[in-house]
């Protein structure tokens, strides 16, 4: 189906071209650039192209495909980097060079790949839709392949040994082939069998998060803060420790720098739960701040189909985005040129539902291969001059379970993460704690809450001192301030550069209790007449 | 390729910087056009939109003077490009790339698109080599690493331009190596090639400026836009002198500093352009794309894997009103690899150069100091230097409630080194520092108030 440019305006381009479909792809221009359809009229149809639009002109062609966008899901995926359109960039730089051109065609998966594929099901064997029928391995993971959704039935043959990636690796008795590798539109979610509350919670290694403000596995947490309050060092750090499987990391229109620099650091250093190369377990998306716009509104997507893909195996993924808010800006730039009437701020109306409906994707699910995986997101969102009261946040907290805010005064003190203990919630905590009980200390949620008692009177005094001076208040309440500053600088502080970056639960319940206990004695021997000096100077900032 | 010329008379509409016009065939998007005034001048201009045979030109020059009637324009079939030569150093030429140092035009050896590629994340090389800015603030506590992007925030009326001077005087670049027996070591390498892009510059600055720049010999290549020519030059002085620094570095081997002065000029610009548009404006009347369109700019700078040369880029910023969560230096520093902010209040003590440390930043410190690059003491004495200042300035705003007698002996001894500090390792005035020195004056004071053994 062919048509022809109309006009165009920034990444939207007009076409005049019946029969186009609601998001279906399309080739636009000589230079056969990418776009999706995004608005259809009687006469028209409005593309977004993904690519650099400079130089293209009305009346050139634009050729419809008769699908949506898609991602190519199979073996070979893992440690791989990719733009906001599944396209690997290592390959592109061989074909390109250093520098990206537009309209440039890449296999995401090597075509000629070899691959050694373990049968689970045997010749003559029932299977039915979805079911794991065998295994490759990647890197250290089995790579599950599955009857695809849409057909079941009677074995007549299946692969035993080397495979390629473009051949079936099995046939039903009706004719129709398994193969190794299938499309998925990115905007559907996967589906499931069914879905389950988070009860386990997701070990970041971060102690203000892992004790504080629990992350689920299956759950989703929102990290908002200015510039300069750590995001990206947060998200890395996570994206480094985190007790998952699988992580998908999306730089979404961030610091190409930033992202040189994560790259070169993830392929030398080694995942601290299996001791692999930290690269063999994960996927990273990158559309950076000068990349395309409309790639970057794709990229989140592309993303979370490869996640949920993994999560289908019956795997543990992490889905770390970087940041929301670029997303939500493309999304306004691109809603902006359809001319369409604006929201808050000029965002579109329909930030919110997008925003919620990609935010479910994750979960605790049972698959329809019959195991258990799990997505699990950690999103960050830059506001505009730090003011949270803007609609991106507001739209993240109304459906996320997890809020760490980022606290721009914490990190003018250096106190890294900059979480704020107070503003911070997380919406798991309830339903997590009979798993701390049981696995990690019957005495967390006390310890806890003994934690979170002394910050919060410290909050109090701190506005008495101000008025008073330290030495005007009385000595339990010095001796609580103290207690307080210990908790902060030698418990939440968490240097990203040293070992102490990742800590353990045990390792984390015992740092506090080292420091509650402290807290304690002295209580005591100041009851018993020590003077408030002696009992703080033995002891160190 | 077109064979003929297309020339139209067809202007419907003239406003502001935006031209309309009927009945065009065949135009591209970004394509440069030719518009002939009544007075037979030439000025330049770029196709914005297309919808049938209506397009939009932007005009890079003063519309004044157009007319419907008898102006007319020609399409080029071009998109913008540079002119690149390594003859180019030492040149000055205006926002439209126009010499305008009395010297004809040098002889291009290639041309670029001066939109730029964006660089392949995974070609990138991650910065880490050391630059020496000879500033203490700087190489000490923010230290600026090759391929960096580190602004200047500042505020009207601070010496900004003295700042930056200082740094382009100064700047070395320390290259890490192995001496012959196989220790990592540090050795100085070659100077920067200086890129200045100045947009809408006052004449008191410009005279500033390129004095500067010609006691730096050839090593520079400067656009000039100064305050009273046209706004729209200013959105393509910066892409011309990127275009002219990524040349330069990554295929001339060369390390190159690109200063671009003043970004709020920028900004003020682009908010013309859309608001001439009918755009729906953001933040402060700001557009929404202007986060993309700062990142296309900032987003340059880098090193490539395998190549030798660098951009590093030091935009300065004047913040309106001294807020630095106004959409231009809130936007900046969301791109940027930190910030190094100037203070009012630090000015008026007599400070030089008046950066406030709290604030400031430099994301890419951590792999550009300590052994093999500065010095392995470096990233203690920092971490101290800081921890240290914030808790003074904390204890300032409790002096000014309960007065000084009321606080702790310890606290005073904070008090004395926060001023002490601020006297003595962030004013320098001009003189030049080796980060050797910085880190020597920042532990004599660490030790003089016993802070470290």
């Amino acid at each position: 189906m062919m048509g022809r440019i109309t006009g165009i305006s920034g990444p939207t381009v007009s076409v005049d071209m019946k029969g186009l479909k609601l998001y279906e792809l399309v080739h636009v221009g000589n230079a056969m650039l990418t776009g999706e359809v995004v608005k259809l009229e009687e006469k028209r149809a409005i593309v977004q192209v993904y690519e650099d639009t400079r130089g293209l002109g009305p009346d050139e062609p634009v050729q419809g495909t008769g699908m949506p966008m898609t991602v190519k899901l199979g073996p070979g995926l893992l440690s791989g980097m990719f733009d906001g359109l599944q396209r690997p960039l290592y390959k592109l730089k061989d074909l390109s060079g250093p520098f990206i051109r537009p309209a440039q065609d890449v296999s995401v998966l090597d075509p000629s790949g070899q691959w050694v594929f373990h049968p689970l099901r045997k010749k003559g064997d029932e299977v039915s839709r979805n079911e794991i029928i065998g295994y490759v391995v990647e890197n250290h993971f089995q790579h599950f392949i599955a009857c695809p959704h849409s057909c079941g039935g009677r074995l007549a043959w299946i692969a035993d040994g080397n495979i390629r990636i473009d051949e079936p690796v099995g046939r039903l008795e009706d004719g129709s082939e398994i193969p190794v590798y299938h499309e998925w539109s990115v905007r559907v979610p996967r589906p499931y069998v069914r879905k389950f509350s988070p009860y386990e919670p997701l070990v970041t290694g971060q102690r203000a998060i892992d004790f504080l403000f629990s992350i689920a596995k299956g759950g989703t947490a929102i990290m908002p803060g200015g510039f300069g309050t750590g995001k990206t060092i947060l998200e890395q750090s996570i994206a480094k420790f985190a007790d998952v499987d699988i992580v998908v990391y999306a730089g979404c229109g961030e610091r190409g720098n930033e992202m040189a620099e994560m790259i070169e650091e993830f392929e030398h250093l080694k995942d601290p739960w299996t001791g692999s190369s930290l690269m063999e377990r994960t996927l990273l998306v990158i559309n950076t701040s000068n990349m395309p716009v409309a790639a970057r509104e794709a990229s989140i997507y592309t993303a979370v189909s490869m996640a949920e893909y993994y999560r289908d195996m019956g795997y543990h993924v992490l889905l770390l985005a970087d940041s929301v808010s670029r997303w939500a800006e493309a999304l306004r730039e691109i809603s902006s040129s359809l001319e369409e009437m604006p929201g808050e701020e000029g965002y579109p109306t329909y930030l919110s539902s997008r925003l919620s409906s990609f935010v479910e994707r994750a979960g605790v699910v049972e698959t329809y291969s019959g195991k258990i995986g799990s997505l699990s997101m950690v999103l960050s969102v830059s506001p505009p001059g730090g003011d949270f009261t803007e609609p991106v946040t507001q739209s993240c907290l109304r459906t996320t379970g997890t809020f760490l805010m980022l606290d721009t005064s914490l990190a003018h003190r250096r106190h890294f993460p900059a979480i704020n203990w107070f503003q911070s919630y997380s919406l798991y905590r309830a339903g997590l704690s009979g798993y701390y009980r049981e696995n990690v200390s019957p005495k967390w949620e006390d310890v806890q809450m003994s934690c979170r008692d002394i910050l919060q009177k410290e909050e109090a005094l701190r506005e008495v001192v101000e008025i008073v001076g330290i030495e005007g208040i009385q000595d339990p309440d010095r001796l609580l301030l103290h207690a307080a500053e210990m908790i902060r600088t030698q418990f939440l502080n968490q240097n990203a550069y040293t070992d102490d970056a990742f800590s353990s639960l045990d390792k984390t319940l015992a740092s506090i209790e080292r420091i509650l206990d402290f807290y304690k004695h002295a209580a005591e021997r100041l009851k018993q007449g020590a003077a408030i000096d002696e009992i703080l100077s033995g002891t160190s900032f | 390729m077109r064979l003929s010329e297309h020339r139209y008379k067809t202007i419907t509409s003239i406003a502001g910087p935006l031209l309309f016009v009927q009945g065009v065939s065949s135009a591209r998007i970004g394509e440069v056009v030719k518009i002939l005034t009544p007075d037979e001048r030439q000025l330049e201009g770029e196709i914005l939109e297309i919808r049938e045979d209506t397009i939009l030109i932007e005009v890079f020059a003063e519309t004044r003077g157009l007319d419907i009637e008898r102006s007319s324009i020609v399409l080029t079939d071009t998109l913008r490009t540079a002119s690149l030569s390594p003859d180019i150093t030492g040149r000055v030429f205006n926002g439209s790339f126009v010499p305008i140092d009395g010297l004809p035009m040098f002889i291009p050896e290639k041309k670029m698109p001066i939109s730029g590629f964006a660089i392949n994340p995974t070609a990138r090389a991650r910065p880490e080599e050391f630059i020496e800015t000879g500033i203490s603030v700087i190489d000490g506590l923010n230290t600026l690493v090759k391929g960096q992007k580190l602004p200047v925030f500042s505020c009207s009326g601070l010496p900004s331009k003295e700042v930056v001077a200082a740094i382009l005087k100064n700047s070395r670049i320390m290259n890490a190596g192995t001496d012959p027996s196989g220790n990592r070591t540090k050795r100085e390498g070659g100077g920067f090639i200086i890129v200045f892009s100045a947009l809408g510059l006052t004449f008191l600055d410009y005279s500033y400026y390129m004095h500067i720049l010609k006691e730096m010999g050839s090593r520079f290549v400067a656009f000039i836009n100064m305050a009273d020519e046209p706004a729209m030059e200013r959105l393509l002085a910066p892409r011309h002198a990127l275009t002219v620094a990524e040349y330069l570095a990554f295929e001339k081997g060369m390390d190159v500093l690109v200063i671009i002065t003043d970004m709020t000029n920028y900004c003020d610009a682009l908010r013309e352009v859309s608001t001439a548009r009918e755009e729906l404006p953001g933040r402060r009347g700001y557009p929404g794309f202007m986060y993309s369109d700062l990142a296309s700019l900032y987003e340059r700078a880098g090193r490539i894997r395998g190549l030798n040369g660098s951009v590093t880029m030091l935009p300065v910023v004047t913040m309106p009103e001294d807020d630095i969560t106004h959409p231009i230096p809130d936007l900046t520093g969301y791109i940027t690899e930190g910030q190094i902010v100037l203070c009012r209040e630090l000015h008026q003590k007599g400070i030089f150069p008046p950066v406030d440390v709290l604030p400031s930043l430099s994301r890419l410190m951590q792999r550009g100091i300590g052994e093999g690059h500065t010095r392995s003491d470096h990233r203690k004495v920092s971490n101290h230097l800081y921890k240290y200042y914030a808790r003074g300035r904390d204890l300032r705003k409790l002096e000014a409630i309960i007065g000084r007698e009321g606080m702790s002996e310890k606290d005073r001894i904070m008090l004395d080194f926060t001023d002490a500090f601020e006297r003595e390792f962030v004013h320098q005035g001009m003189t030049r520092k080796t980060v050797s020195e910085t880190l020597d004056t920042g532990l004599n004071l660490l030790k003089r108030f016993s802070l470290v053994e």
